[in-house]
């Protein structure tokens, strides 16, 4: 008695603590879906791909990808280039090489290099630091039904451009709902067939923005299937596991806990 | 070293006899496991190995993280995206040791609270609860120093907020805060300190647990009814006691099976529910988060420090009369450590004669009134300290010194206890019929 009920206290605390933090914004962050969420999730290649040439073509201009290096495109559980394509893409991006003290087309080894704007974010880990599901009164609860919702805050921000702006001090900042502060400095960079993807699907923002968002996912949490992987085998294993030591300890304790005569 | 009678080690072959006349350790692990213990023990005396699991897995694991991490300011939060992306299996290493902190303090959490309601602080197992209790403190220092080695920016801040603490302290809060951060403030110099004492503080947490169990080995188990085991013979205790191996590690080793699948399943599917999306921002001490929150299990005492704010009149008052000595962030640090200083010396705050709360009908009320208090307290402690809830968490922080300083105390002089079985015997049979007895299993009428 006292165990179930402390059980299920602690676990709908504990899991509530955890999201504790409110965000001010007043944007709503729309629950897209994501084939890699759930046990089962897995990261879809081709949208990885799509997501990648968003990321090249559009954010790449401002942004870096400083943790990820160009050799992670070709490994499996990713976008999954093939290795040639994977050096020929490196090889697009300059990076400084302090050896030759010059810059050099990028090497497979070599990490994506850091922003060149400034005060533009690095994106490498963007989809984890960024939560967008809270639940009711910050108890985090929602988080439990739909995630902590990373790459859907970073969908919802990039649709949820309106066309105002504002001058501070010479910056000018765009409305955008989603954003902690209700300004970005960022502009809009989504329209509809902002790029033109290699496998015909239609670049609507939308599906521009999911796609960059899943690659974003996918930048952060490299090992994402690797990791639900391991935990489905670890919990399949320990359940056998379980249940056996359930039958040796109800046999070792039958002798002294006979059925209660009815 | 029992004091309840049993069997004890005998050597029986020549070598046997060879190594126990030099160093007793087979007699002496013999001795430990074979502990007579009460057989009514019920499902929440499984915490302990659940605990000593999480302390081996913690060590375990971060013996290896401590292998790819880099204790320095530039690089600790690339060293650790390093483990994620490049160690091989470092992501899931990283995750369990994460998680495993969680794990460990669930498990702490349920084994104090189980202590507290079945009385097992009370004489003679004062020690052990003391023991419990530094324990405690160490693991919390260990996981708090722990979370600021990956130096993101809740790591950063927190461990801003957290040793500023030791700054409010007067006379000597500005000299010991230098100290403890290594320079002005937190930076490189905290880091590698934090990294050093992260790594030693597990192994003082294991030796404390090892006096921790000699402790209780020498007084024998509480159990559910808090009536002790009869002593008088061998015979005697035997009908109130079965041996720790096989039936009671066998029972916790499934009970620890049950607690892995559903700490595994959060490992592997939700690895970052229990932790906060700003510690994957790297540590700037130009950029204050919009809200400083520890980690879970430090809420509840997290709302107690915030709780006493310069508008109590409590506050105001010791302030006033201690000529500022005290003042509302110190009034708050003493708090924060005095709700723990409270729970260190309840065996002497408990003034009642029965042990277990089993038997106790207005601690039983009082008891499940602190449970929630513990969990309003951890929610407050995760709210911005504006509006309504630094009213909430006074009002819990109250509840909580109130339970220690005023209900224990009284409730010993007034309650009518229920009364209790004479023995242990009596209340398991009770459970399962008097076959049960002499350990022969009858057949069940059918």
């Amino acid at each position: 008695m006292l165990m179930k009920r402390t059980i299920a206290a602690l676990t709908a605390l504990t899991i509530g603590a955890g999201g504790a933090l409110a965000a001010e914004s007043e944007g709503h962050v729309t629950d897209y879906k994501f084939p890699f969420e759930g046990v089962f999730g897995k990261y879809d290649q081709a949208q990885l791909q799509r997501g990648l040439q968003v990321y090249t073509e559009i954010c790449a201009a401002c942004h870096g990808l400083i943790y990820v290096p160009f050799r992670a495109l070709s490994e499996p559980g990713g976008p999954s280039l093939s290795d040639d394509a994977m050096r020929e893409y490196a090889a697009s991006f300059e990076v400084f090489d302090e050896e030759i003290d010059d810059f050099r087309p990028a090497k497979p080894t070599d990490h994506y290099p850091a922003g060149t704007y400034p005060g533009a974010p690095d994106l490498s880990l963007m989809a984890k630091s960024r939560a967008g599901f809270h639940g009711p009164a910050g108890t985090g609860l929602n988080q439990l039904f739909k995630g902590i919702g990373g790459p859907e805050y970073i969908t919802s921000y990039l649709l949820a451009f309106t066309d105002e702006t504002k001058d501070e001090a010479g910056t000018i900042y765009y409305r955008n709902p989603v954003f902690s502060t209700g300004w970005s400095a960022m502009p809009p960079q989504l329209y509809g067939d902002d790029v033109e993807y290699a496998d015909g699907t239609p670049a609507t923002a939308e599906q521009a923005a999911k796609d960059v968002a899943a690659f974003l996912m996918w930048t952060a949490e490299p090992k994402l299937m690797a990791r639900k992987e391991a935990g489905f085998i670890s919990v399949m294993f320990l359940t056998v596991l379980t249940v056996l030591l359930y039958l040796t300890n109800k046999r070792l304790w039958a002798p002294y806990k006979p059925k209660k005569e009815i | 070293m029992s004091g309840i009678p049993h069997d004890h080690y005998e050597p029986k072959s020549g070598s046997e006899k060879w190594l126990h006349r030099r160093l007793p350790i087979v007699g002496l692990i013999y001795d430990t496991i074979m502990i007579p213990t009460p057989k009514n023990l019920n499902w929440m005396w499984i915490w302990g190995v659940v605990l000593f699991f999480a302390l081996v897995l913690q060590i375990v694991t971060g013996i290896v993280l401590a292998m790819h991490y880099v204790p320095h300011a530039d690089m600790a939060f690339a060293s650790v995206e390093h483990i994620m992306r490049n160690v091989n299996g470092g992501h899931f290493l990283r995750y369990l040791h994460a998680n495993g902190a969680s794990l460990f303090f669930i498990a702490v959490y349920l084994h104090i609270f189980r202590g507290l309601y079945y009385g097992s602080y009370k004489s003679p197992r004062e020690v052990t609860w003391i023991i419990g209790i530094l324990i405690y403190l160490a693991m919390m220092a260990t996981a708090f120093m722990g979370y600021v080695l990956p130096w993101g920016q809740m790591s950063f801040w927190g461990a801003t907020v957290i040793t500023g603490l030791f700054g409010a302290i007067p006379w000597v809060g500005d000299a010991l805060l230098t100290w403890l951060q290594g320079g002005p403030a937190v930076g490189n110099p905290t880091l590698t300190r934090f990294f050093s004492l992260h790594y030693l503080l597990p192994f003082v947490i294991l030796g404390l647990s090892i006096v921790h169990v000699w402790a209780f080995h020498s007084t024998g188990n509480n159990n559910p009814t808090g009536v002790e085991v009869r002593r008088a013979s061998k015979e005697e205790a035997e009908k109130d006691t079965l041996p720790f191996w096989p039936y009671f590690v066998i029972k916790d080793l499934f009970a620890l099976g049950v607690v892995l699948i559903a700490f595994f399943a959060v490992v592997g599917f939700m690895p970052n529910y229990l932790g906060h999306p700003d510690n994957y921002v790297m540590a700037d001490p130009l950029v204050t988060p919009t809200h400083i929150v520890p980690e879970w299990y430090f809420l509840p005492f997290y709302a107690i420090l915030r709780a006493f704010d310069g508008d109590v009149w409590l506050v105001i008052l010791t302030d006033w009369l201690t000529f500022g000595v005290v003042d509302a962030k110190f009034f708050g640090v003493i708090a924060m450590f005095g709700s723990i200083i409270v729970m260190a010396l309840v065996p002497w705050l408990d003034t009642s004669n029965v042990r277990s709360g089993r038997y106790r009908p207005m601690f039983k009320v009082a008891f499940w009134i602190f449970v929630v208090d513990f969990f309003v307290l951890m929610w407050a402690g995760a709210m911005p300290a504006e509006g309504i809830y630094p009213t909430i968490a006074l009002i819990g922080s109250a509840v909580w010194f109130a339970y220690f300083l005023i209900v224990l105390p009284v409730l010993g002089v007034i309650e009518k206890p229920l009364p209790q079985p004479e023995t242990i015997e009596e209340d398991f049979n009770a459970h399962y019929g008097d076959g049960a007895a002499t350990g022969t299993a009858t057949s069940p009428a059918e």
